[in-house]
């Protein structure tokens, strides 16, 4: 058996989430039809139910769980961790699985030290299903690590991207089983106690973000971004910027891409003056089409990209503004 | 008077092209160096704040052999008071053995009455990206423990810490002792100073052994990811690419 963590959104299960239950039923599928299970945790809207499960049954979910407590309404890792934990006990799941992102990684972490188990972080790929071997990211995606993954149940979280969600062949209609997960104080120190406003924090427009115009130490000075931000408008994207623009206080650090930043998977990434060193390709390397506008034909950003215009951004970036705007953009 | 112990890892640059070892095991790190993550260059910058604004000490702790003395004078040099150095041969280490290095080395201090209010790290390391000692050496000395945070405020033994979320930032609030696992993009890393890379020098590293038997981590082999060959199609030199440029943006159908 294999249980999956699900997150969810205003969509029902977030995308990430989905690539995981993807990776998960193939990796059933390969250890001999393993049933899949998922780990809904807390209060949910009914939409977002409703949605999710029916997202759950595209990707071949027989049974989900459903985490209900009154302190599950706002954010514990531990308490994440005792639904999943409990989740996994009651089952004997041999996987537990949770995407890769910041809270995945923090549930898992939790859940994988209480059950004394091995965890994988940000695995890509399968090796072998017996004895259980991965490739995983490390080095921020630079270098796979095969690694050996040998307790029971292995732990492990799914790199963003790693595989595309698809659907069964068969959809299912999971049974849902809801229950009541242990939480102890020491579970519940660490929830959020309240949420702030960020400024305007659209990393979540960045993540979701068809077009994303990116910018590097190119762009110069935090002057340098005007012409940027109208390509990125004009295409209706956002901006995304590399660690020297955040470092040196020229754009606010949530539009950093990279491996300490967001991961993006836009359908056309645009890379205006940035080298492409490994950490930001770390970020960038899922969109479906890159095109970069750098002085240096070298630069890795142009030899890894699909298209390249060379020569100065500040020169080419308003021509192409201009001509969207001719034609009508 | 808050006693911040950080932890931190010397890791081998990756800005540059990145080389295996010959046996595959290992990353060859001899031509570009070492480094410290970005996540915990803001963990020490984060205790250095904590122990000035309480009038604590900063010490700086690191698992591993002589070669990481370079990280803690580095560290020492930016604001850490004290310094750590377990020694041990983390070759194989996982993230649960140098978390019960560090655990023993804690419990060692606090029986010669050195005790440490607040432990951080960094989030996850920039070379094996675990993300897990933190949380497993919170456990191991059954302390509350936090990831991803930002920003880390302590008044009178509370703790309030601030970390990105889905919907906004997250705060949170716990009474000390706690452990940390800090995040790059809260607090600004600062600069060594002459005079600070001075005491750097003259500053004692406390050398201990931990007692751990490694549970290892599970790595058979490490393996670049295949290189494309580069397909690019360089559609043209300066401003006059612009219309080739725009003629793909509406092929790609992202312009209308
Ligand atoms: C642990 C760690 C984590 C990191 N995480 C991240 C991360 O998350 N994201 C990230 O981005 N980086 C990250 N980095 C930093 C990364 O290694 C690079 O230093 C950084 O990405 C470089 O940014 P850049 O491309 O803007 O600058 P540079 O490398 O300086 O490149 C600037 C580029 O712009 C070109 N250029 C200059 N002027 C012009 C012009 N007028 N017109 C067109 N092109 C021009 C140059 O030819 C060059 O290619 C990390 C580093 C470490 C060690």
């Amino acid at each position: 058996m294999i249980l999956v963590l699900v997150e969810t959104d205003a969509h029902g299960a977030t995308e990430t989430s989905q690539e995981t239950l993807t990776f998960a039923r193939e990796l059933a599928d390969r250890r001999g039809g393993l049933t899949l299970h998922a780990l809904l945790v807390g209060p949910l809207a009914d939409g977002i139910t409703q949605a999710a499960l029916t997202q759950l049954g595209e990707q071949g979910v027989s049974t989900v769980r459903h985490a209900q407590h009154e302190q599950l309404s706002s954010y514990a890792a531990g308490s994440w961790a005792t639904a999943v934990a409990t989740a996994t006990e009651s089952v004997s799941a041999d996987i537990v699985m949770a995407a890769g992102t910041a809270r995945g990684s923090e549930i898992m972490a939790h859940v994988a030290t209480r059950l004394d188990a091995t965890m994988a972080a940000n695995v890509v790929a399968v090796d072998d299903v017996d004895p259980l071997t991965v490739s995983r990211q490390v080095m921020g995606g630079a270098v796979l690590e095969v690694m050996r993954v040998a307790s029971v149940p292995a732990v492990l979280t799914v790199a963003g991207h790693a595989v595309d969600p698809r659907a069964a062949a068969l959809p299912t209609q999971p049974h849902v089983e809801v229950f009541e997960p242990p939480l102890t104080e020491s579970d519940v120190v660490g929830r959020v106690v309240r949420v702030e406003a960020t400024e305007v924090d659209d990393t979540a427009a960045l993540t979701g973000a068809r077009v994303v115009v990116g910018a590097g130490r190119g762009a110069g000075s935090a002057h340098g971004f005007d012409d940027l931000l109208e390509l990125s408008e004009l295409l209706d994207g956002t901006l995304g910027v590399s660690r020297v623009v955040t470092s040196l206080g020229w754009r606010p650090h949530h539009e950093q891409v990279g491996q300490t930043g967001s991961r993006i998977a836009p359908d056309v990434y645009i890379a205006c003056g940035i080298s492409g060193a490994i950490q930001h390709w770390a970020g960038c390397q899922s969109a479906k089409t890159i095109i970069a506008i750098n002085t240096d034909a070298d630069a890795p950003m142009v030899t890894k990209a699909h298209y390249a215009v060379i020569g100065d951004l500040h020169e080419i970036v308003p021509a192409i503004n201009e001509e969207l705007r001719r034609r009508g953009s | 008077m808050t006693n911040v112990l950080v932890c931190i890892k010397r890791v081998p640059e990756t800005s540059g092209q990145i080389l295996l070892s010959q046996d595959g095991q290992s990353i060859d790190a001899r031509h570009v160096g070492y480094t410290l993550s970005a996540h915990d260059e803001c963990a020490v910058e984060q205790a250095i704040q904590i122990a000035r604004s309480t009038d604590g000490e900063a010490t700086v702790l690191t698992v591993g052999n002589d070669d990481s003395l370079e990280q803690i004078r580095n560290a020492l040099a930016v604001g850490c008071t004290a310094a750590v150095l377990v020694e041990a041969d983390t070759e194989n280490f996982g993230p649960a053995d140098v978390a019960a290095a560090i655990a023993d080395a804690v419990r060692s201090r606090e029986t010669d009455a050195t005790t440490y209010d607040l432990i951080l790290v960094g989030n996850d390391a920039a070379d094996t990206g675990d993300f897990q000692v933190g949380v497993r050496l919170a456990y191991a000395l059954g302390r509350p423990v936090l990831t991803g945070i930002g920003t880390v405020e302590v008044q009178d033994g509370t703790v309030v810490a601030r970390g990105k979320g889905p919907e906004g930032t997250e705060v949170f609030e716990l009474s000390l002792p706690a452990v940390i696992a800090v995040q790059e993009g809260g607090v600004e890393p600062r600069y060594p100073s002459i005079p600070g890379r001075m005491k750097a020098k003259r500053t004692p590293v406390d050398m201990v052994t931990a007692s751990v038997s490694p549970v290892g981590n599970g790595r058979a082999a490490l393996r670049l990811p295949p290189s494309q060959p580069s397909v690019v199609e360089v559609l043209g030199e300066g401003p006059a690419a612009a219309t080739a440029v725009v003629d793909l943006l509406y092929k790609l159908g992202v312009a209308t």
